[in-house]
């Protein structure tokens, strides 16, 4: 085999084992979307407390800091993130009981689902059709990311409803900007394990569903 | 003071304590943008930007 072969053999392996990354981490996706629906209809349901938001998340970081990287290289891992999803979703329950107990609220909590999917399928088709490295963001989006969580910090403590509102928008854009980063890594083989991407993705869409709420139901026209 | 509050303070502390160093990193490491790069994100971020107004007229 000469050198042509064999560089065209390893071009075609790497398409390959990229193609199947994505499959299998949309797949995933799709599974723990649907799992995360399921148990937030199941809190919606129960009516459960306030603070079943705080413990639900605190759970799944727990999970995703110290259990999830041990075990995303195994089957494992697989149960860990419906864990963690399941987790997530269960938390919704409050926040969305909160919503749904708004005059318009099943509408600000339906057109909040069908924007984050929107978005999101828009957002992701446009790395992957573009095939454009989005790699040149990621300092720039955990920076953001980190000058948001102190903009949260600092919001417990002082009761501004504008600077809730500007943190909303800010997440919504940043998520937006991960959603290409993460997708974006997928394709130019900077994350190879698709129980990895699918968790990023996932936490994307999670904030991005939880922030456009929030600013759907601050904004909307229910006084 | 509330109690949910000091949690989520020391949630919200423990999370930056976690991302301080991979953000570091990431902004001395992350490759450098070249021409065109940030246009191409700009573009579909002022997509989400005028898609979230929408919606939010909508509502």
């Amino acid at each position: 085999m000469n050198r042509i072969d064999i560089t065209a053999t390893r071009s075609s392996e790497s398409v390959l084992s990229t193609n199947k990354l994505i499959k299998n981490t949309y797949i995933l996706l799709s599974m723990t979307l649907l799992f995360s629906a399921i148990t937030a209809t199941a809190s919606v349901f129960l009516a459960v407390p306030g603070w079943t938001y705080m413990a639900s998340l605190i759970g799944a970081i727990v999970l995703i800091w110290f259990v999830l990287p041990r075990t995303a290289n195994s089957s494992a891992g697989l149960g860990v993130i419906f864990g963690i999803t399941g987790l997530m979703g269960f938390g919704l329950g409050p926040i969305l009981n909160a919503y749904l107990s708004m005059a318009n609220g099943p509408q600000i909590v339906g057109t909040a689902m069908a924007g984050t999917g929107i978005i999101f399928l828009g957002l992701s088709g446009y790395a992957l059709t573009s095939k454009r490295d989005f790699s040149f963001m990621g300092g720039f989006l955990m920076a953001g990311l980190l000058v948001v969580f102190i903009a949260i910090l600092a919001g417990l403590f002082i009761n501004l409803p504008a600077l809730h509102l500007a943190i909303s928008a800010v997440v919504i854009m940043l998520m937006s900007g991960f959603i290409l980063y993460d997708t974006s890594r997928m394709v130019h083989g900077g994350e190879t394990n698709y129980i990895m991407a699918t968790i990023g993705l996932y936490l994307n869409i999670y904030n991005l569903f939880v922030h456009l709420l929030a600013l759907l139901g601050a904004l909307s026209g229910d006084d | 003071m509330d109690w949910s509050k000091i949690i989520w303070a020391v949630l919200l502390g423990a999370m930056i304590l976690f991302l301080w160093p991979r953000a570091k990193h990431m902004l001395k490491d992350s490759p450098k943008a070249e021409q065109g790069d940030w246009q191409a994100v700009l573009l579909p971020i002022a997509f989400v930007v005028g898609f979230v107004i929408l919606l939010i007229m909508m509502v």
